[in-house]
């Protein structure tokens, strides 16, 4: 209740002496669907560095990764964001699909135990956020119930979100799918790998965070 | 043999948020499916991962976890109406939860009015 309150007066009162700080950007989504390659995209874009490493093996990222002061340029203004990348975030977790990843036993249990550990971070996480970014890999059914308790974590804290339809270049990609499910939220279909639909991202996020 | 555990909504409606997970969890941990009549609000689904991941370990893989609720656009006004009324009069949330042990379930398949739930075979 307090916790509310504050975070009520932080965002509608106070929030009026403090326009122009750093706005913390987390990315969030289910494992897999591209936050990290986001991540270093956007960083490339405005720092010339990247963020994380990437892998085809689920749950690379396994702790939240911050970068502070990456300054966004969008249509002549700018705005400065930490952005928050965050392992992602999932209701199972078996060592054992690690190991089809040629990983040795140990190494499997050890990686389950920290993604496991990084699904609770993320979601403790969720109230640090001023912005979040949910990124879905375009290619799977958005109909997860993974998906729709991030989403609805967002809305139960009042926190703008913008899906991100990653992964737009495959041949699988559905941006209609994910419009239909999430109607009442912003989609952008982009490829982070690639880099395509990048210039409108960055105008939408822009339009999020004003 | 899988066995289908039905949670009534008055038995869990007056639970704390804790107690209600604590009930779920204990349910699943025992290789059960479980049918809840009503929907979790968004943040106990996401207390509901949080203790789920807290608990895994080499036997308790996690959950599958899906709920639906009734699409209204596809609703009569009097079904709205029924649905309202039951909603005041029973306290009622709308649509159905299934959870169950990721150990038994492989994966539940959403669509807005279709939940499929496919299975391990354990041989």
């Amino acid at each position: 209740m307090i916790k509310g309150i504050k975070k009520f007066l932080d965002r509608n009162i106070f929030g009026l002496f403090k326009r122009k700080k750093q706005i913390k950007l987390g990315l969030y989504g289910p494992p897999n669907s591209g936050k990290t390659s986001l991540a270093n995209r956007i960083c490339q874009d405005w720092l010339g560095e990247e963020m994380g490493t990437v892998s085809k093996i689920p749950h690379e990222t396994r702790n939240i990764v911050t970068k502070e002061k990456v300054v966004v340029k969008s249509k002549g203004k700018e705005i400065m964001f930490n952005l928050v990348d965050t392992p992602g975030i999932a209701t199972k977790i078996d060592y054992e699909d690690f190991l089809k990843f040629k990983m040795s036993d140990k190494e499997a249990r050890s990686r389950a135990k920290e993604a496991t550990k990084g699904v609770i971070e993320s979601i403790k996480w969720l109230d640090n956020m001023d912005c979040v970014l949910v990124v879905l890999d375009s290619t799977v059914n958005p109909y997860s119930q993974v998906n729709i308790t991030i989403i609805g974590n967002l809305a139960a804290r009042d926190i703008p979100v913008m899906i991100v339809a990653n992964k737009s270049d495959l041949k699988k990609s559905d941006i209609k799918q994910i419009e239909s499910a999430f109607p009442q939220y912003p989609v952008i279909g982009i490829s982070a790998e690639k880099g395509h639909g990048i210039e409108e991202f960055y105008n939408k996020l822009y339009k999020l965070v004003k | 043999m899988i066995t289908l555990q039905y949670i009534p909504h008055y038995e869990i409606k007056n639970l704390d948020t804790e107690s209600k997970i604590k009930k779920i969890l204990k349910h699943v941990k025992d290789d059960r499916i479980i049918l809840i009549d009503c929907k979790l609000a968004p943040l106990e689904e996401g207390l509901l991962i949080e203790r789920t991941m807290e608990e895994v370990d080499r036997k308790f893989k996690g959950i599958e976890i899906a709920s639906i609720i009734p699409d209204k656009k596809n609703m009569q006004f009097l079904d709205i109406f029924k649905r309202d009324l039951a909603k005041i009069l029973l306290g009622k949330d709308d649509g159905v939860t299934i959870i169950g042990p990721a150990s038994i379930i492989k994966e539940i398949k959403k669509n807005p009015n279709k939940i499929e739930l496919l299975t391990k075979i354990r041989r």
